[in-house]
Formats: structure tokens, C-alpha cells, sequence
């Protein structure tokens, strides 16, 4: 019933602006996988091609060893959930549960009692029993949103595409809603795509994130892999914190306005290249001769269980954050040592780190 | 504390910031109703009056007449097909423009409108022109069987003509702010175009699309000024209702010209009423603009 999804080299173009450049992603049966991006980043674009409500410019995408790409949006038979539920506002709850079953050919059609058992069991499963006599003005955002997803389960859809899922709702009803949403997915094992600009609401819901940036596929790993590990200067600056010093690299070794970075395992080429580093993995010492680099604090905040320091490095003094318990000595003006514990160096001519 | 601030006489200094003087609100009020009773009230009374002159029996004696029975007929067999057709064009018009984007798209929407801004009597001109005895297809026309001009034909012509923009008017705001998601979603759940059409858009605007059928009809059933160029008033052939008052009145039959002239003013008065219940029990669905 649920199929893998193979995306390739999947291209669209508004005009001479590329909304999707080539983009290719495997995605497995039962797996659930967020696209993440910025606005402009082409994810809802690939939603609604991988839909059938866009068509493509270029590339293929297979619904297990089909080739859905000249298949109409009806042959293909997805659950799709659109931002602001698309309810058909005259209908009750019932009705659009029960629209995708009652609009099947005459052969395909199920009987009227089996669509009334299908919906009822449906209600059940987003716990809005008894409420399918309701219009979806009736309802709450959080309820209608749930109604949405019940009426794409009940064609039993080859895939389920969620667009901004939880992007209209307030915070409380998103946390609910994330939990419950991964709950079902465990309970129906659909293949789900669901798009976010939210990286907190993809890190938590996805198997797998799909990090998406003007048009470009930047990355796509466990959102452990996504996080730890950044494949580019864009997914490191989008995905969490980080702080991103201009440095220059030659013969294997980094160098921060001049002075040696003590940095090891430098392979970028040669040339100007930025380093990224994450407020936690910057740990603040006694200076301490080349090992440490060498850095003035020049502001302190406190948030939450932290304490943030800003701390100036290099002759033109480049900020970095690092993250400190509560309780360490230091003050502004300080001058103190830096130790980068995970760190990345990405090529200054790659894609900006613009979040 | 708050009941001795109400209760204290300097309270009643300070006045709703919107609100004008007695005098102010008297003389704003009585232009308003001055203007009503004058332009709307008392023309629409002397239309009764004068058709009750001499009496119910007058009255009722004043629709025995052939050629007013014919005019009367006449007028809702043109509404009758000019509605409908208006109704098809309206739904398909607003349908292209809410929903899709294309070249020509607001060249479209200033052509819907090009009625409301052209003289009906220009607008009868042009198809004596295109339709007439001595026009482009006039003798291909002529040499068919086929008469436009002083004929029915030529009357729905005009009709539709004028009445063009009122379905597609009230529809296209509506679809616009409706926007294509619901339609998206039935086309997901595996419905066919005319199956989403039939089931989500069309069930979304149908007060929308009664209120413009009704403003529509209003319209056919009343115009005189472009059914007058192509009718060539033949009696009890080619006059509507509205230029059967006119031939009436020229004819001094007052008593008979006022008569079918309140059966214009009733339309009026029912297609007033019928407005105003869909827009209380139905404003939000007709449009925006007509939300409280």
C-alpha cells in the first residue's frame, strides 16, 4: 500500500527563477521525512510536484518502480494535507472524511455502510468521535487540522504530503499536534513527507530531514547526522547556532587574521575559506600560549540555564559565542584562551551562510 | 469607584469621539430622508397611485389587453433565456479568472466590465450594425431564414449584452479570496475536474451566484435603453414590458402604462427584498465586500 519515494534530478522553473534545481532524494517505504528550508527554498514545491499539483520541468519521480511523473494528481493516489486544511467548507465533518471514497468510479466504490465504518473509524483515530455531524467552521484550528489528515488517510494513499502541518496553529496545539501526528504515523506506517521552515519541528518528528536551499538539496540525514554533521555552510548556519570566522587556509593549516589556528584535520583547499563552530563545542580557558586562541569577552547574557558569551578573536575581531555554565568566573573585557572541540572549515566561495 | 466616576455630571462632557452635535445629526438626517422621500418614495407611490386611479377593476382591465399580455410574456421568455446564458457565462468567466493565471487576464476583466460602462443605447447601435438589414451579416443572415433585428433574437442579444457583467461580477471577488486549495484537495482525493466543480466550487459560491442571478434578472426584465434600438417596436411582437409602458404612456393610456409599470416596480421591490434576506442570512458567503 505505502511505496518508496525516488526523487531524480527533479527540476521547475518560475520564469528564469529555478524553485527546484535538480534536486534527487530517495525516501523509504514507511519512512517519514521533513523538508526543511527557508522560504524560497523549494520544499513546498517539491511537495506539490511530488503531488502531481506542479508539473516538472525535468527529472522523474517514482512511486516504487512506477513512474509517476505523467500521472495526473488523481492517478496517484496521495494524502495530501495543505497548510490551512482546504475543508470543503459545506460539508461536515463526515462528508469530507467520506469525499475521496464516495468520488471513486462505480467498480472501485465502496458501499455506503463500508465508507460509514471507514469514516467512524477514521473519527476514532483522531479522536473526534461523535463530532462528524460538525461544519468545519465548528472547529478548532487544531481540530480541522486532524479532520484533514483523516480524510487523506481514508483513500489510503500511496504517500502522505504535509504541507506546513502545524504552520496556522498556536504553540501548545503544535506540541500536542507533533506527538499525536508521530503516534499515527507508527500506528499506519505511511510514507510521509511533510514540509516545515520549523528545524525544532523536523529534528523532533523526522526518521530523516531533508534540508532544502534555493532550489538546491543541501543535505539529507537522521536529524542526528544533520545536526552534528553539516555538509554545508548553509545547513550549518541554518540548522542550530554556530558562529562563522573568516579564515585562511594553505598547505593544510588555518589561519585567523595572520596567527595560526590550533586547529587539526584542515583538508579545505587552499585559499580564504570560513569556519563554523557551535556555541557548545567552544570551550573558554586561561590563554594559553598556541594552543589556545587568543580572545577578548566583550559581552555576557543569560538565557535560560546558560550562560552566552561573545567573545572577540583576531585582529578584526571576528565574534564568537560559546556556551558557559552559570557559574564561571569571567566578566567583560577579559582575555582568555579558546578551544574549538567540533568544528567545520567550508571553501568563503560556497554557498552563503544566509539563514 | 467606577459607579461614582458614571454618576458624576462632568462624565457626560466627554462625548463619543465620533459623534456630532444635535443640530449637526437633525440636519444630516433630514437631507438624507428629504432626498429618499423625494427621489424614491413618493415617484414609487405615484406609480401605484396612478395606476389605481380608477379604480382595482382599471387596473386589472389594463392586463386584458393582448399586446401588454404579449409584452409580458415577451419580457420573461427574453429574461429566460438571457439569464441562463448569463449564468453559464458568469460561472465560466470568473471560474477562468479566480482560478487560473493567464495572458489577458486583466484585459478579461476590463472586458466583463465594458457594459456597465458603455451606453445600452450604443450598445443596441452596434448590433443594428453587425445584425441590421444593411449590416456585416445582416444579408448572410437574411438569406438564411434568420432575423436578429426586430426580433426576439435581437432582444436577448441586447439583453445579454447589458446584463454581462452581473454574475461575473459578484462571482470572481468570492472565488479569489476562496482561492484553488479546496478544488486542489478534491482533485487529491481522486474527484475529476467536473466532480470538483460540481461538488466544491460551485457549492461555495451558489448564494454568491443566486445574488448576481437575481441582480441579473433585475436587469433584464427592466432594460429599456438597448432592447429599444433593436426592438423596432412591434406591438405584441418585438415590445417588452418596459417599452410597452413607454408606447402606453405615448398613447395617453395612462391608467394602463402606470399598471404595467407597477409590475416593474414590484419586481423592484422583490428583487430589493430577496437581496437584502440573502445578504443578512448569507454575507459571508456572497462576498467579502458585503460582510458585517
Amino acid at each position: 500500500m505505502s511505496v518508496e519515494l525516488k526523487i531524480r534530478d527533479v527540476r521547475k522553473e518560475y520564469g528564469s527563477f529555478a524553485a527546484l534545481n535538480g534536486v534527487s532524494l530517495d525516501i523509504r517505504q514507511g519512512e517519514l521525512v521533513a523538508l526543511l528550508g527557508p522560504s524560497g527554498s523549494g520544499k513546498t514545491t517539491l511537495l506539490r510536484a511530488i503531488a502531481g499539483l506542479e508539473t516538472l520541468d525535468g527529472g522523474k519521480i517514482l512511486f516504487g518502480d512506477v513512474d509517476a511523473s505523467s500521472k495526473s494528481v488523481q492517478e496517484r493516489n496521495v494524502g495530501f494535507v495543505f497548510q490551512h486544511y482546504a475543508l470543503f467548507r459545506h460539508m461536515t465533518v463526515f462528508d469530507n472524511i467520506a469525499f475521496g471514497l464516495r468520488v471513486r468510479d462505480k467498480a472501485r466504490r465502496p458501499s455506503e455502510s463500508a465508507i460509514k465504518t471507514k469514516v467512524l473509524e477514521l473519527l476514532e483515530l483522531i479522536q473526534l468521535t461523535g463530532l462528524e455531524k460538525r461544519y468545519p467552521s465548528q472547529l478548532s484550528g487544531g481540530q480541522r487540522q486532524r479532520v484533514a489528515l483523516a480524510r487523506a488517510l481514508a483513500i489510503e494513499p500511496q504517500v502522505l504530503l504535509l504541507d506546513e502541518p502545524f504552520g496556522a496553529l498556536d504553540a501548545q496545539v503544535r506540541k500536542d499536534l507533533r506527538r499525536w501526528l508521530r503516534q499515527i504515523h507508527q500506528e499506519t506506517g505511511h510514507t510521509t513527507v511533510f514540509v516545515t521552515h520549523d528545524q525544532e519541528e523536523a529534528l523532533e518528528l523526522a526518521d530523516r530531514v531533508a534540508v532544502l536551499h534555493k532550489g538546491d538539496l543541501q543535505q539529507i540525514g537522521t536529524p542526528d547526522e544533520i545536526y552534528d554533521n553539516p555538509a554545508t555552510p548553509f545547513v550549518y548556519a541554518f540548522i542550530g547556532e554556530s558562529s562563522a570566522i573568516p579564515v585562511t587556509v594553505q598547505a593544510g593549516a588555518a589561519a585567523l587574521d595572520g596567527a595560526p589556528l590550533p586547529v587539526n584535520g584542515v583538508s579545505a583547499q587552499d585559499g580564504p575559506a570560513r569556519f563554523f563552530v557551535r556555541p557548545q563545542d567552544v570551550t573558554v580557558k586561561e590563554l594559553n600560549g598556541s594552543s589556545t586562541v587568543a580572545g577578548t569577552v566583550a559581552a555576557l547574557r543569560r538565557t535560560g540555564a546558560y550562560r552566552r558569551a561573545d567573545i572577540e578573536v583576531g585582529a578584526r575581531k571576528t565574534r564568537v559565542e560559546a556556551l558557559l555554565p552559570t557559574n564561571a568566573p569571567i566578566s567583560v573585557g577579559d582575555k582568555v584562551g579558546l578551544v574549538f572541540q567540533r568544528y567545520a572549515l567550508f571553501p568563503a566561495d560556497s554557498a552563503p551562510a544566509t539563514a | 469607584m467606577s459607579a461614582d466616576v458614571a454618576a458624576a455630571p462632568a462624565a457626560r462632557l466627554i462625548a463619543n469621539p465620533t459623534t456630532e452635535s444635535r443640530a449637526a445629526r437633525l440636519l444630516l438626517i433630514g437631507l438624507g430622508l428629504g432626498f429618499l422621500a423625494l427621489f424614491l418614495v413618493i415617484p414609487l407611490f405615484a406609480v401605484f397611485a396612478e395606476a389605481f386611479r380608477n379604480g382595482a377593476a382599471a387596473y386589472f382591465e389594463a392586463f386584458g389587453d393582448p399586446d401588454t399580455q404579449a409584452a409580458i410574456r415577451l419580457t420573461l421568455l427574453v429574461a429566460a433565456i438571457a439569464v441562463p446564458l448569463n449564468v453559464v457565462f458568469g460561472l465560466a468567466a470568473s471560474w477562468a479568472i479566480a482560478k487560473f493565471d493567464f495572458r489577458g487576464k486583466s484585459f478579461l476583466l476590463t472586458l466583463i466590465d465594458l457594459p456597465f460602462s458603455v451606453s445600452p443605447v450604443v450598445a443596441g447601435l452596434c448590433f443594428i450594425v453587425l445584425f441590421g438589414a444593411n449590416g456585416y451579416f445582416g444579408p448572410w443572415l437574411d438569406h438564411h431564414g434568420v432575423q436578429v433585428i426586430f426580433a426576439v433574437p435581437g432582444l436577448v442579444i441586447a439583453t445579454v449584452f447589458v446584463t454581462f457583467p452581473f454574475v461575473a461580477r459578484e462571482l470572481i471577488p468570492l472565488m479569489q479570496e476562496q482561492g484553488t486549495s479546496e478544488e486542489e484537495a478534491a482533485l487529491s482525493l481522486g474527484a475529476n475536474g467536473w466532480r470538483t466543480f460540481w461538488s466544491v466550487t460551485l457549492p461555495n459560491v451558489r448564494w454568491a451566484l443566486l445574488y448576481g442571478v437575481l441582480l441579473s434578472n433585475a436587469r433584464a426584465m427592466g432594460e429599456f435603453g438597448a432592447v429599444s434600438v433593436v426592438s423596432g417596436h412591434l406591438r405584441g411582437l418585438t415590445n417588452t414590458l418596459p417599452l410597452q409602458v413607454e408606447i402606453l404612456y405615448n398613447d395617453y393610456n395612462f391608467v394602463a402604462a402606470f399598471a404595467a409599470a407597477t409590475l416593474l416596480a414590484g419586481l423592484g421591490l422583490v428583487t430589493l427584498v430577496v437581496k437584502s434576506l440573502l445578504e443578512w442570512r448569507y454575507g459571508d458567503e456572497i462576498s467579502s465586500k458585503h460582510r458585517k
